[in-house]
């Protein structure tokens, strides 16, 4: 019960750790995850601590890993997740998995860097293939021309060795050199005009296209290019051309000029390709293989090499004793693991096969121990959402036990409707469900996530729409009639009869007459959804439960921060903050709650006229304007009121002074008595008050500052100072036994706040400033957080009054159509109906309802008691950095 | 073959499971002649006048929705075999591809 209530009772350990122990000690406290150890060496950089070395190893493994999961990732071989959990291996272990990545690192380059060469080669054979079959049309053309302009008989060379001067001119214009090459398809256009202004016109290009695209060799890409030739005459074009191609990075192939050549070298080069197509399937095999089989292992290696990381980071935090023979470490942990800590401890030296147990040792602190609270999956979502609000300060009272309750059920209170609730609820049940295969899925869509992680907030909040729903009578905007309404016409009546209908639009019904005596046994009578003053009634019901349920919130409120008071030991605060409080708000709201209750009982129909406005009863109450009121019972003219009791007046009036009178006592008392106490010097007897019954020996908070004397830390107090210890442990192993775990409970006191040190020093006009901020807050917050509560009764009118619209508006429209047509119609207006309802109704109204169910815990119950000051204890665990390591 | 995706077809599968017990229901109610629903038959005051504010007026829209709601929730009842069938052919063709 105490730890549902108060986060666990934390300790503040020290643990020797024998240096070859050390490792496999906080592997299995790893394992664990119940221990939170503090930096003793928070001014060491760094690259000055002892273990960087093997933190730097990890580094590196980790990068050799990432490299060897992008080439996996690359070729879409699928790793394998098999959820499995391996322990940290062992420190001789990392040299093994060092030389396993260091030769798959190695092999996955070298492979790398064969197959970029091989395709590069293939690349060029391709291209060389595509120019030498491409630029076979070209030279047919101009084979072409060429004979068109010649007679083919007569070639340069001939003509040349004939030496015939007159043929010759012709013949050398005719000489024509060419260069034939590869470009990219974008740059031909710019490519063409350069080549034309810069040789003026006298080069010919032909150009033709590569259907198939070619794969970058470096970087992979599908690239589209296109094969062209250069004809031009004479050897300084030629220079010209050659720089152009290089300027457009084009290559250039040599291409041979005679048909023969050509096609042997075709022949060639077909050959070459093929063989090089063999081997790189062999090399892409050989790849695929190695990374097969390291997407194997690749998972777990992470999981090691990350593990093996953590414990060097925790290492490094950790004192070098003076001997170097063991580490010294300060952690805390829960007081009620401290078995489990001491038992894997145990493991742990076990398994390094030291002969020297390690050591842990409770210690005695002046620090805030870390906050606590165990939690299941169920649990955890509601500690989540205090949390978010503030971390509790250590052992104080923790909200969320309660907020599960609370907090679906004001949620519900504005979201009130069967069927929407019953969707949500689905929608949860379906999560709950399906838990553990949506779990191992780890979907990385952040929103599903969010919902995954709420899911049985929903679930709850689901199941008590649902609820409140049937109180409100409301399904999808419906009331249903189950069990008969209490409104009845008799037969006959001559109030109701067809001829009064024919005369007026509406009738009212007097409950006199027609109401039958006894109210719809649970809920709302569904006969309200024909009145015409239906919003007005369900407003009046609405509000009153909202300020019931609000006001009873903060009562609850009130009362959790008197177990605050007794569990810190502050009797001040209990009789000068808890006890007028109560006073305050009961005076103010705890009244009205109860009239409220009188009115609904006392009046039955026939008096329903009598019945007093309680608002303005309350407004006249704190004027003490009773001039109009009138005995009960007594006939009441139109601008009178009635009282509701004998006496009223006289109670009211000493209601509104005590709740006046406790403004004063709680501003003034606690620092009135605080300056007395100072000036006769008797603080300390009154402090000294013993602490309840279930701390048993224990004292573990106390407020005054005098309790923290020098003689209550009796047991190494000058040695334990949170300073880099220097601590003996020869000393220690003598003093406490030498086998044994040391515990020292006896001195086990006085453990306090900071906040107590530095209550000493404040100025006593600061207390009464505080003081006097806190009561101001709190006697207006009564008024404003009671009207706040008041979002209850808003936001379920809107929600209600948003779904009526929806099916008035959209759903309506598919009925009383002719059965023709009629059903298909109804059969689209349902889906559009039915989407609207899921998309506005549950979830965007839901959403709304949530945020203000959140700020109703947040500001008007939790002000009321929590402090949210503490810090959150953050155990050193495993599955903590696996999953975190796995988000990333 | 597919015509739906994997969540298009999930999508219709769960609003016409909604379907067809809502209109299912709906059909019900009307066939009862709930007083909840009477303002969604849309009487006609003026032809309601034309009949002489007789019963079986009423009464016969009653009926027309509620055959309206019952062949409107077996539209959704196909709707939903389909979206099934289609369901899992992406489920198996999912799983072949894998």
């Amino acid at each position: 019960m105490d730890s549902l209530l108060r986060s666990e009772k934390m300790t503040l350990c020290q643990m020797f750790l024998q240096s070859e122990a050390a490792y496999t000690c906080v592997s299995e406290l790893g394992e664990l995850g119940l221990v939170q150890f503090r930096d003793l060496n928070p001014d060491v950089n760094a690259f000055q601590r002892k273990f960087v070395n093997e933190i730097r190893r990890c580094e590196e493994m980790e990068r050799k890993l990432r490299f060897l999961e992008k080439e996996i990732n690359k070729d879409g071989i699928p790793m394998l997740n098999t959820g499995d959990n391996p322990d940290a291996p062992a420190a001789r272990e990392m040299i093994d998995l060092e030389t396993t990545f260091e030769k798959l690192e190695n092999e996955m380059k070298e492979v790398n860097s064969n197959s970029e060469a091989l395709k590069r080669n293939f690349l060029e054979l391709t291209e060389l293939k595509h120019i030498l079959r491409k630029t076979q049309t070209f030279f047919d053309e101009a084979l072409f021309h060429h004979q068109a302009l010649h007679d083919p008989s007569m070639t340069e060379e001939r003509i040349g060795l004939l030496g015939d001067e007159q043929t010759v001119r012709p013949g050398q214009t005719m000489r024509l050199g060419f260069v034939a090459g590869v470009i990219l398809r974008e740059r031909i256009p710019s490519f063409e005009v350069m080549l034309w202004r810069i040789c003026r016109g006298n080069v010919f290009l032909r150009q033709a296209e590569i259907d198939s695209p070619m794969e970058d060799p470096v970087t992979g890409d599908n690239v589209h290019k296109s094969v062209f030739i250069i004809f031009f005459q004479g050897e300084q074009l030629k220079a010209r051309i050659k720089k152009i191609c290089e300027g457009y990075r084009a290559t250039l192939y040599p291409c041979p000029e005679t048909q023969t050549e050509r096609r042997e070298m075709a022949i060639g080069v077909m050959t070459r390709i093929e063989d090089l197509n063999t081997v790189l399937g062999q090399t892409q095999d050989h790849r695929h293989r190695v990374l097969v089989a390291a997407a194997k292992n690749i998972k777990v290696w992470f999981i090691k090499v990350r593990k093996i990381k953590a414990i060097y980071h925790t290492l490094n935090m950790f004192n070098l004793d003076v001997t170097q023979k063991c580490l010294i470490a300060e952690c805390w942990c829960p007081v009620s693991d401290l078995d489990r800590i001491q038992h894997a401890l145990r493991r742990g030296t076990e398994r390094s096969g030291s002969s020297v147990p390690c050591i842990i040792n409770r210690m005695q602190t002046h620090m805030v121990p870390p906050t606590y609270n165990r939690c299941n999956k169920f649990t955890q979502g509601f500690q989540n959402i205090v949390d978010a609000y503030g971390v509790a300060a250590y052992r104080e009272v923790n909200p969320a036990p309660f907020t599960c309750i609370t907090f679906p059920f004001l949620f519900a209170v504005m979201f009130g409707d069967m069927g929407h609730g019953l969707i949500m609820f689905l929608f949860a049940l379906f999560l709950v469900v399906k838990e553990k295969s949506l779990e191992s899925k780890r979907n990385s869509n952040e929103i599903f996530r969010t919902f995954f992680g709420g899911r049985y907030i929903i679930l709850l909040m689901g199941a008590f729409s649902v609820y409140t729903g049937f109180m409100y009578n409301d399904i999808f905007s419906k009331p249903l009639n189950f069990f008969g309404s209490q409104w009845a016409v008799t037969h006959g009546d001559p109030h109701y009869s067809i001829e009064e209908l024919y005369r007026n639009e509406k009738i009212g019904f007097d409950p006199n007459q027609t109401f039958l005596g006894s109210p719809y046994p649970m809920g709302i009578d569904p006969i309200w959804q024909f009145a015409f003053n239906k919003i007005a009634f369900t407003n009046s019901l609405k509000m009153k439960m909202s300020v019931i349920l609000g006001v009873s919130q903060m009562f609850f409120g009130i009362a959790l921060s008197y177990f605050n008071h007794r569990y810190f030991n502050k009797p001040l605060n209990l009789i000068f903050d808890f006890i007028p409080m109560i006073i305050f708000l009961f005076c103010m709201f705890g009244y009205l709650i109860i009239l409220l209750f009188v009115k609904w009982i006392k009046y039955s129909p026939s008096q329903s006229h009598d019945a007093p406005s309680l608002l303005i009863g309350l407004i006249d109450m704190f004027l003490f304007n009773y001039a109009k009121y009138v005995s009960p019972g007594s006939p009441v003219r139109d601008d009178q009121k009635q009282f509701i009791y004998n006496g009223q007046q006289g109670f009211q009036s000493f209601l509104v002074v005590l709740a006046v009178l406790c403004v004063p006592w709680m501003m003034l008392g606690k620092p009135l008595y605080i300056r007395y106490m100072k000036k006769y010097g008797q603080r300390a007897d009154f402090q000294m008050v013993p602490q309840d019954e279930e701390e048993e020996e224990e004292v573990m908070f106390t407020t005054s500052p005098n309790v923290v004397s020098p003689t209550n830390y009796s047991f190494n107090d000058g040695k334990f100072k949170h300073q880099p210890l220097s601590v003996n442990s020869g000393d220690l192993l003598g003093g406490g036994g030498s086998e044994e775990v040391v515990h020292n409970l006896e001195s086990n006191g006085a453990l306090h706040t900071e906040e107590a040190v530095e209550e000493e020093h404040v100025d006593l006009s600061e207390i009464f400033i505080h003081q006097a901020i806190h009561t101001i807050e709190f006697c207006l917050g009564c008024i404003s957080h009671t009207a706040s509560y008041l979002r209850l009764w808003a936001l379920s009118l809107a929600h209600a009054q948003l779904s009526e619209v929806l099916w008035t508006l959209v759903f309506r429209i598919g009925f009383g159509l002719p059965k023709t047509y009629g059903s298909i119609i109804l059969f689209f207006i349902f889906q559009i109906w039915a989407g609207m309802t899921v998309l506005i109704l549950v979830l965007m109204e839901g959403l709304s309802a949530f945020l203000h169910a959140l700020r109703l815990h947040w500001v008007e119950f939790q002000s009321k008691f929590y402090d949210g000051s503490g810090h959150m204890f953050t155990p050193f665990s495993f599955s903590h950095i696996i999953d975190g390591g796995l988000d990333e | 073959m597919a015509c739906l995706g994997p969540k298009c077809s999930l999508y219709y599968m769960l609003i016409s499971i909604w379907g067809i017990i809502m209109l299912a229901l709906m059909g019900i109610f009307f066939q009862i002649r709930s007083i909840a629903l009477f303002e969604d038959i849309k009487v006609d005051e003026k032809e309601w006048a034309m009949a002489n504010f007789s019963k079986s007026y009423v009464q016969e829209k009653y009926e027309d929705n509620a055959i309206n709601c019952w062949i409107a929730a077996g539209i959704y009842l196909v709707l939903f075999a389909w979206s099934f069938f289609q369901y899992k052919l992406n489920a198996r063709q999912n799983y072949e591809m894998s």
